[in-house]
């Protein structure tokens, strides 16, 4: 049903569409009311399910993960220092395969402190072993948070759907929330391979020996790289169920054979779509749309930049002392092709920083005057420096 | 599209009332985006949230920096600096001031329109919260959406008691601006 909903609302109501058994959360600035939503549905009887307050994100995660060993949906959501104090939680879940589905709410992280949207802290989780999605809008926040169990449990992988915070998660817009049948019809009873059966005992995250650990990363890596069949998949079911697609791996905006394109992830495409539209500018470029940055979808992008000419990659995150995140994992998967684009990189929008609408415009007169493969961030204004710091 | 900038401070209910005007606009079938800037988290902080409303959807989710509207909720805030910033040359004000509309003008040398807000909100909520009677005064000055809408937003938000007093307090508020004098064609 058309609704007019906060993002955080919206995500908690489809989180109970979903009938996860356990909930466990710690509230976090701009998580807080995606799960202060959950609790109230508990709280006035709307949706059923064990809500575990804890004391830490570290908890959050460690409660969620033995829910879900013990053969119960679960959930969990956090954002910035929250995900980091959850990390090593984040590395076991994903480590003993277990299918976890968590929100982050993505912020920037400290220091300086910033309770602001940029994406550096699902970022220096991408390592973890979990599937991240990235959302451009809260209909789509709801649409991925339904597709990530399927995917989770299908694929005995968790899955983060990555949401800008304050953004998309407290902006009040139209959405569409699907009925419980659709979500049921989707969604089959949750089932685990490995869950934990006192009648049949098994050990899970044990020590494992140098004989058997690089073959658990491999085999884990497989199953990511192999995930991308079923990302693309829950996609297209739910579109049949509820007519709307989120992008499966990665998705084009736009004239697809303009020869230049901007690659991002999250809210900000929305506005470089609006700039296209707009003030097109006098070559075409088209938008790539990064739903999956883990599993990193190669072939996909390597057939989606086949021809193209220049190439931009905007991030909200950064590696200091290297620069790009993202354009780093794009240069690598394009430097195969026979004729690759020259590839531009960019941060903007960090501790967040507003985009706005000349965002388009400031990229395409940027990469007149800079060689390609370096990396820059577009909106720091240096004279807010000193000069030894420029 | 519609911009509208809405100025207050921590506990006014400004994220509200870029809620409840832009599910106004949903209510009549409308596209309608609100979202706040916060600063401090805390009650007195200056917080700025934005409207859009459109007929189309609304994709775009940068800050909107030229309003064709702004909302102050705090006749104080029009002395902080940046909150007139980027209000459009045809842009119109609307103020919470128990001063009158000409004496308001005069004293910011500029046009202003004044609604005594939170002393209305006061006597009807028993609370000065001014959000829901600005937004009452503002869709009598611009007739961009139908009263109606907003009762049924506000509707979703409220219950009971608060609510009636809430649908008093609009009906009232409605009457201290001059109706459609912001019309737009």
């Amino acid at each position: 049903m058309l609704q007019a909903l906060e993002g955080s609302q919206a995500i908690a109501q489809t989180v109970a569409l979903c009938r996860p058994q356990v909930v466990s959360a710690y509230p976090i600035t701009p998580q807080t009311h995606i799960v202060e939503n959950i609790s109230k549905l508990v709280a006035d009887g709307l949706f059923k399910c064990e809500f575990v307050s804890v004391e830490s994100e570290f908890s959050a995660a460690s409660v969620a993960l033995g829910a879900a060993m013990a053969g119960s949906r679960a959930y969990t959501a956090s954002a910035s220092q929250g995900i980091l104090l959850m990390a090593e939680v984040l590395y076991n879940i994903a480590g003993m395969r277990v299918p976890l589905v968590m929100t982050c709410a993505n912020r920037a992280v400290s220091a300086p402190l910033s309770i602001w949207n940029d994406q550096q802290d699902s970022m220096a989780v991408r390592d973890a072993g979990w599937i991240q999605l990235y959302c451009a809008d809260n209909q789509e926040a709801i649409d991925t948070t339904i597709q990530a169990y399927r995917i989770a449990e299908k694929c005995e992988i968790p899955v983060m759907v990555c949401v800008d915070g304050f953004i998309l998660t407290h902006t009040l817009e139209t959405v569409d929330i699907p009925t419980q049948e659709e979500v049921d019809a989707f969604l089959p009873k949750y089932s685990f391979s490995r869950t934990l059966d006192p009648r049949n005992p098994i050990s899970i995250g044990t020590l494992v020996s140098p004989d058997f650990f690089t073959e658990a990363r491999y085999s884990h890596h497989q199953a990511l790289m192999k995930a991308q069949t079923e990302i693309i998949a829950a996609d297209e079911d739910w579109a049949a169920i509820s007519g709307r697609r989120s992008g499966g791996l990665l998705s084009i905006i736009g004239n697809p054979d303009a020869k230049i394109a901007i690659l991002a992830l999250g809210s900000v495409l929305g506005t470089l779509e609006t700039a296209l539209e707009e003030t097109p500018p006098a070559e075409p470029v088209k938008l790539i749309k990064l739903r999956s940055f883990r599993p990193f979808p190669i072939q996909a992008l390597k057939e989606v930049c086949n021809g193209l000419e220049t190439l931009i990659v905007l991030e909200k995150a950064i590696s200091p002392g290297s620069g790009s995140i993202l354009g780093m994992e794009v240069m690598a998967a394009l430097s195969g092709l026979e004729n690759p684009p020259k590839i531009y990189n960019f941060a903007a929008g960090l501790g967040g920083r507003d985009i706005p609408l000349e965002v388009l415009s400031q990229l395409l007169e940027a990469i007149q005057k800079i060689p390609s493969g370096e990396f820059h961030i577009l909106d720091v204004n240096i004279e807010k420096l000193p000069l030894e710091d420029r | 599209m519609l911009e509208i900038r809405i100025h207050g401070r921590g506990g006014q209910g400004n994220v509200v009332a870029a809620y409840l005007l832009a599910t106004a606009a949903f209510e009549v079938k409308r596209y309608g985006q609100a979202f706040p800037n916060f600063g401090a988290e805390r009650r007195g902080a200056p917080v700025v949230a934005f409207v859009r409303i459109d007929d189309k959807p609304i994709k775009r989710r940068n800050q909107v920096n030229s309003p064709t509207f702004l909302i102050v909720q705090d006749q104080a805030l029009l002395h902080v600096p940046g909150v007139l910033d980027g209000l459009q040359n045809s842009g119109r004000v609307l103020v919470n001031s128990t001063l009158n509309s000409a004496d308001l003008s005069r004293e910011m040398g500029r046009e202003l329109v004044a609604l005594p807000a939170s002393s209305l909100a006061k006597d009807i909520l028993g609370k000065p919260v001014p959000n829901t009677a600005l937004l009452a005064g503002f869709l009598a000055l611009t007739g961009i959406l139908p009263v109606d809408a907003l009762n049924q937003a506000l509707s979703h938000r409220f219950k009971g008691d608060v609510l009636q007093r809430n649908l008093r307090l609009i009906e009232e508020a409605a009457h201290y601006v001059p109706h459609n004098q912001w019309k737009i064609a």
